[in-house]
């Protein structure tokens, strides 16, 4: 979604062989089409299509990258992530999701996804996501990125326990304002004069940031949002 | 409510009203005193004389404090009661009555009765003070007897203590008051005794009376919340029916031409997505809703996706309004000349400033070459932002795209205002 030039399906640091995939959706259709797109890029490990049966069928085949619906009859993609969380944590999730609600995105990101890409993504721009999640980079939309500016964006006077976790650095807010506008890893390198590689630190920075930065003022911003 | 004091203090002649501001105990004797023009002190006093006659003065104040409203448009929290100043009146009223007892030697069953209408008036009139004017005016419209009203409506919880404690006292001093009247008590203990004995009768109604009051409570709200789901279920179905199933109807009859379909499947997709998430602002209000609607319909006009982030929002003025021109200036013009599908808006409200980034990856231009005869980029997005204090650059290059940077500088001033209204 981030990168616009896709390379063609190549494995980038998950070995020699494909990409085990998982797919959770409670829409067999989607599924059906999901699988169909990105069979020439991943191979296809297993479907679920509730949280019961995700959690006990990805404990069981163990894939690189789970593609998680958030909305789900029974709880949906943040009890499977909380579920998964402690006992599997080399299983990395992306959420996919036909949602861009600001509620849902941050939920399953504070949850433990490592991106968040919505259901209009063409399959090139999937396979790149899935690939970059893989790798252990955090996949940002630029909807994504204007949600994490705004969460971290009003700083009141309230005691902050850690400053450090809690706050952007300009950098990091930086790179997430050119991630807003539509800028790819590349072309951010490019206008900031730094690597690709620091691009992808500093936005997986942000997102263990989003994870862990304190309960209070994630929630107050959802407060102040009427999404709770 | 401001219309009506308006229209009341204009055309309408001096009415009566109460004078929460002066008040000692609702505000009766200040504003009767304020219409005729006397000092309170006088008619406080009159009222406390009145009182001799058996009660008289507490049934006229009670009457009063019933039937004429507070001023309207006196919005501000009265200020409180001060008891102290109340207690010498309390004391002319305790005076007057023991020397009409010395007077009339005893106060006899006549006496009697118009002390219990003086305390069924003051019960009437505390519950005619706890509603508010327009539930009045609901209940003269929908009940036959207003007062009524008082005791059916559901209020809030203070209310509906006071009513409860209200109603207890009044009909355990009625009961009393029967008794006393029918077999008059020769000392206190009796007396003390029938208070008693009223409030055990009470307890047990209460105790009796308690489940099935509980029960149709719960059976109201119930209801209640039901009619609300349903009203829910109506709207949603009237919204799906209007838009929904006409935009899938078009779309199976556009079938053929990608270009309808995709511009149905988008438009419909942003109202389901604004009706099922957005909180609803006017864009006439907002600079966030503005710049929105400004894609919308620039995605309508010329079938493009514009991938829309709003950081922080604002209320919008002249200079904002500009603003959102100029940025929906350059997203007509990147959707008309840079030959692509989607195109980047960005805006961020900071306290000192509003940028908007307008950016696509389509086929761009040599500034330097063109400018001259692009008189929308020159006028409509530069010149604009020139004449409202910001300004205006344009990055491109031939198969580079293009970004226009909007930045709109905010005066302090107006930021923090800004700020304590929000």
């Amino acid at each position: 979604m981030t990168e616009q030039s896709t390379p063609p399906a190549e494995p980038t640091g998950a070995g020699p062989e494909r990409l085990r995939v998982f797919l959770v959706d409670d829409h067999a259709m989607f599924r059906a089409g999901v699988r169909a797109e990105l069979g020439a890029h991943v191979e296809v490990v297993g479907e679920a299509s509730t949280v019961s049966e995700a959690v006990s069928r990805i404990a069981a085949t163990e894939p690189d990258v789970v593609l998680l619906d958030v909305h789900m009859p029974d709880g949906g993609g943040r009890a499977v992530l909380e579920a998964m969380r402690r006992s599997h944590p080399q299983v990395r999730f992306l959420a996919l999701s036909v949602s861009d609600a600001a509620e849902d995105v941050i939920g399953l990101i504070r949850a433990g996804a490592r991106g968040y890409v919505t259901k209009t993504i063409s399959p090139d721009e999937l396979a790149a996501a899935i690939r970059r999640v893989a790798d252990g980079d955090a996949v940002f939309s630029p909807r994504l990125a204007g949600f994490v500016l705004d969460a971290f964006a009003a700083r009141p006077d309230a005691p902050v326990t850690d400053p450090e976790l809690d706050q952007l650095t300009n950098r990091e807010r930086e790179v997430l304002r050119l991630l807003a506008r539509g800028y790819a890893y590349k072309e951010i390198a490019r206008e900031l004069y730094i690597s690709i590689k620091t691009v992808e630190t500093h936005v997986s920075n942000v997102l263990r940031k989003l994870q862990m930065s304190n309960r209070y003022e994630l929630s107050r911003w959802a407060a102040d949002r009427r999404l709770v | 409510m401001t219309r009506e004091y308006v229209i009341s203090t204009v055309s309408g002649p001096p009415r009566l009203y109460r004078a929460p501001e002066h008040r000692m105990a609702a505000g009766v004797a200040a504003g009767i005193a304020e219409h005729l023009g006397v000092p309170v002190l006088r008619v406080r006093v009159a009222f406390m004389v009145l009182l001799g006659l058996s009660g008289l003065g507490l049934l006229l104040y009670a009457a009063f404090w019933a039937v004429v409203p507070v001023r309207p448009g006196d919005t501000a929290v009265p200020p409180r009661r001060e008891f102290g100043q109340l207690l010498p009146f309390v004391a002319i009223g305790l005076c007057v009555l023991l020397v009409q007892m010395m007077v009339f030697d005893s106060v006899g069953a006549a006496g009697t009765a118009g002390w219990l209408v003086a305390i069924i008036a003051v019960g009437a009139g505390v519950i005619w003070h706890q509603s508010t004017p327009e539930r009045r005016r609901q209940w003269g419209e929908s009940l036959p007897v207003p007062w009524l009203g008082a005791v059916v409506e559901e209020s809030d919880r203070r209310a509906f203590v006071l009513r409860f404690v209200g109603g207890g006292v009044l009909v355990a001093v009625g009961i009393i008051g029967v008794a006393a009247v029918y077999s008059p008590a020769q000392n206190l203990d009796a007396v003390v005794n029938g208070v008693i004995f009223a409030l055990v009768g009470l307890a047990g109604v209460g105790v009796v009376a308690a489940p099935v009051l509980w029960r149709t409570w719960n059976q109201l709200r119930s209801e209640r919340e039901g009619r609300i789901r349903e009203q829910e279920r109506a709207e949603l179905a009237a919204m799906v029916h209007d838009q929904v199933l006409h935009t899938l109807a078009l779309i199976q009859r556009n079938a053929s031409d990608v270009k309808s379909v995709q511009r149905l499947a988008r438009g419909q997709e942003r109202s389901l997505r604004n009706w099922l998430y957005k909180p609803t602002a006017s864009p006439t209000e907002r600079f966030a809703a503005a710049l929105e609607q400004a894609a919308a319909e620039v995605e309508d006009t010329f079938a493009i996706t514009v991938e829309t982030v709003v950081v922080g929002d604002r209320d919008t003025d002249e200079r904002v309004g500009a603003i959102v021109a100029a940025a929906r200036e350059a997203l007509v013009n990147a959707a008309r000349h840079a030959g692509v599908q989607t195109v980047s808006l960005y805006a961020e409200v900071e306290p000192d400033q509003v940028s908007v980034f307008v950016r696509d990856r389509g086929a761009g231009f040599d500034p330097d070459t063109v400018e001259d005869h692009r008189h929308g980029v020159r006028g409509s997005i530069i010149g604009r932002m020139k004449r409202h204090g910001g300004r205006a650059e344009i990055r491109s290059g031939p198969g580079e795209g293009t970004e226009v940077r909007l930045i709109l500088p905010i005066s302090r001033d107006s930021a923090t205002a800004e700020r304590d209204r929000s």
